[in-house]
């Protein structure tokens, strides 16, 4: 069974050692383990370029890929009915699974904050934060939603407000309409509070709660525990020494498809968004060829990124992303309906808490389009984000108590995503309500940011502004994420050499490539899907891992 | 006529320093010279350390040993970064002037193709300090 060295009792670990390992920073429970980060690791300088990988989990992880890349591109009309059979399936048979896993996790991270368990503090009990609070939740918030806020914060609530306003529709017994829960057929401040409820709910504590539990657990186990920095570490408590082996390398695996497939279906959303909106602003023709080259420009921008490290490319291309963020949220709060908004925060949020259980029920769904195409699909999506998410979360967090922790991550990136769909959801069922503006509402999902645009002031400006953001977004994604999957694929090691970071970004731009052409967004959905289902049920047994992780370990007062 | 000699270790790859590490015992005899040893890790768990406190340990304790061959006085400089492989060259320069080195000798590899994307930090180091700087080749002290 696992080996638990310190049996009950937390203990500093003791310095009498030759190898000397001492308290992380005051008492803490650090794991006894024999394996030396890196250990199994391969080090050579092919064609003169120095490697230094896991060679199983990087040799698998990558060829699986690379197949899949070829593969995709190769066959492409045999692909694609495969892509949309997989997808109906997942998400008509398999919904639950995802409905119910998020809410356990936002079960356990609001639970964790009222127990003794909260006041474990990250790093060792006399540990210090690393980061201010300002600039924690920047890159928190940057980090978790980035390009969905852009492609869905006009388009979600729209939507939903429509599918809301017509009412359910049936056939042969079934519900084909797309409205959540039972829609409000002609009750326009109903469908509006249904539908700010139902986006909410997408955007607000289940997203944040898979992140808060992934980060939190890598967290413990990484500066606690003093384990590598990869998945496997999570289940140290339940499988011992044997996550050295194969079932580590498989959760590892598991975690770098997860996160290569979240992370191209986010950029296949940013590519397509920055695309229709370069025809829109300067006719730039929308097809496979300016996609393409969108995402390989993007692409070099990134490896320029990921060239300067995290300090100087990833953070200052994530404070430039929230500067522009943030000036595109003042501006549409303060051009658009300010007083509807700001009413409807309050308004939404109380929504949110009153359809909060209906919404995530995970059987017995009668909108079992919204439940299944929406709800399920962003439940995937976000848990298929969530070791990216969450590694990144766990590498600025150091020197937080748990319940700082679960609060700062939940609650507030909650809150933000409550403001910002609230201010665009709002202004644009505003355009459609009192305005009598419809073009929004019929515009495609990815254009339907800029059509809102439109009908206010300085749009050219605001839509150029908003196609940046996407891009950027889009290159911040793809440069963080190049350092959490080389990470996992070095075996935990954050100073694996340059040319693997090199090789991820370019990874990421050709499978976003490929699977835009070999089946469209369809491709990119299935396939964050089909990887967000496996993972659901290593982070479900994973719960398990840090509740047993955070009872060994010293509580601070 | 040099006071402090800078040596940027990589405690996970002693054999690549090995070379340099001779000619800088016999440069700190020469010029009678305190050795600041600079290491440079990240916070999280990696192969030499499992801790930034660990890793300081360590690297006072490689000092330590290697006093003892050059007999010279010694100190140490723990780097903590995020992401040591981006920033290894701006905190190396940093570096020199927080321990107020004279003289930084570290290896390099000879130059290659790739340097134009991929610069040596030796190279890059030397371009950006006042410090005199000794690049050691691979092969140099045989």
């Amino acid at each position: 069974m696992a080996k638990q060295p310190n049996d009950g009792k937390p203990k500093a670990p003791d310095n009498t050692g030759s190898e000397g390992i001492p308290a992380p920073e005051g008492p803490a429970n650090l794991i006894d383990t024999d394996y030396v980060i890196g250990q199994d690791n391969i080090t050579a300088s092919p064609l003169g370029i120095n490697v230094d990988l896991h060679g199983k989990v990087f040799l698998f992880s990558s060829l699986v890929i690379l197949l899949f890349v070829i593969a995709t591109l190769a066959l492409q009309d045999q692909m694609e009915p495969i892509y949309n059979s997989v997808f109906s399936f997942l998400t008509t048979k398999l919904s639950w699974v995802f409905i119910l896993g998020a809410n356990v996790f936002v079960v356990l991270a609001i639970g964790l904050i009222f127990t003794p368990l909260a006041k474990v503090r990250i790093g060792g009990a006399d540990a210090t934060p690393d980061f201010g609070y300002l600039g924690w939740f920047a890159m928190l918030f940057a980090a978790g939603m980035g390009i969905g806020l852009m492609f869905y914060g006009v388009s979600e609530p729209l939507t939903h407000f429509g599918t809301a306003m017509s009412g359910t529709t049936m056939e042969n017994g079934v519900r084909t309409d797309w409205a959540p829960l039972g829609a409000a057929a002609g009750d326009q401040a109903g469908a509006i509070d249904l539908s700010m409820a139902a986006t909410i709910f997408h955007w607000g504590l289940h997203p944040w709660g898979a992140y808060a539990i992934v980060g939190l657990s890598l967290a413990i186990f990484a500066y606690n525990k003093g384990l590598p920095l990869t998945m496997r570490s999570i289940f140290y408590p339940i499988l011992g020494e044997r996550i050295w082996g194969w079932p580590g390398h498989v959760i590892d695996i598991l975690a770098v498809f997860a996160t290569l497939f979240g992370l191209t279906t986010s950029l296949g959303l940013g590519a397509t968004q920055a695309s229709a909106g370069l025809h829109y602003l300067f006719d730039v023709p929308d097809n496979n060829t300016t996609l393409i080259l969108l995402i390989m420009g993007i692409t070099v921008v990134a490896l320029g990124s990921i060239m300067l490290g995290v300090d100087k490319g990833v953070q200052r291309l994530s404070q430039l992303n929230m500067l522009l963020a943030l000036m595109l949220l003042v501006f549409v709060i303060a051009v658009g309906p300010t007083v509807m908004i700001a009413i409807g925060v309050f308004d939404n949020l109380l929504g949110y808490v009153q359809h909060l259980p209906a919404l995530s029920m995970p059987f017995g769904r009668e909108d079992a389009n919204f439940s299944q195409g929406w709800t399920a699909f962003y439940w995937a999506w976000w848990i298929a984000w969530s070791p990216f998410v969450g590694m990144f979360i766990a590498r600025v967090s150091r020197g937080r108590t748990v319940r700082e922790f679960l609060i700062s991550v939940l609650l507030v990136p909650s809150l933000a995503s409550v403001v910002w769909m609230t201010a665009f959801g709002t202004t644009a069922i505003d355009q459609v309500v009192n305005q009598g503006i419809t073009t929004v509402q019929d515009a495609a999902l990815e254009l339907q940011l800029f059509n809102m645009l439109e009908y206010l002031p300085l749009t050219q400006i605001t839509s150029f502004i908003g196609i940046v953001l996407v891009i950027v977004f889009f290159v911040t994604s793809s440069d963080s994420g190049s350092l959490v999957i080389d990470s996992i694929t070095a075996g935990g090691k954050v100073d694996a050499p340059k040319p693997q970071r090199i090789f991820w970004a370019l990874i990421e731009g050709a499978l976003a490539i490929a699977l835009l052409l070999g089946g469209g967004l369809a491709a990119l959905q299935t396939a964050a899907l089909t990887t967000g289902l496996p993972f659901t049920l290593v982070l479900l047994v994973g719960c398990y891992g840090i509740v047993k992780g955070l009872m060994s370990e010293p509580r601070s007062n | 006529m040099f006071k402090k000699i800078m040596v940027p270790v990589d405690l996970a790859h002693l054999d690549v320093i090995e070379p340099s590490l001779k000619i800088v015992a016999d440069q700190a005899k020469h010029y009678d010279a305190e050795v600041c040893y600079v290491g440079i890790t990240a916070a999280t768990p990696g192969s030499v350390a499992r801790t930034p406190e660990e890793f300081t340990q360590k690297l006072e304790a490689f000092a330590q040993e290697r006093a003892k061959v050059h007999g010279q006085p010694v100190s140490t400089h723990t780097i903590v970064s995020p992401d040591p492989i981006a920033d290894l060259d701006n905190d190396l320069i940093e570096a020199i002037d927080k321990v107020g080195a004279d003289l930084v000798v570290m290896p390099t590899h000879p130059p290659k193709h790739a340097d134009v994307i991929m610069p040596s930090h030796g190279g890059k180091v030397a371009t950006h300090t006042k410090a005199s700087v000794f690049l050691v080749r691979p092969g140099a002290s045989e």
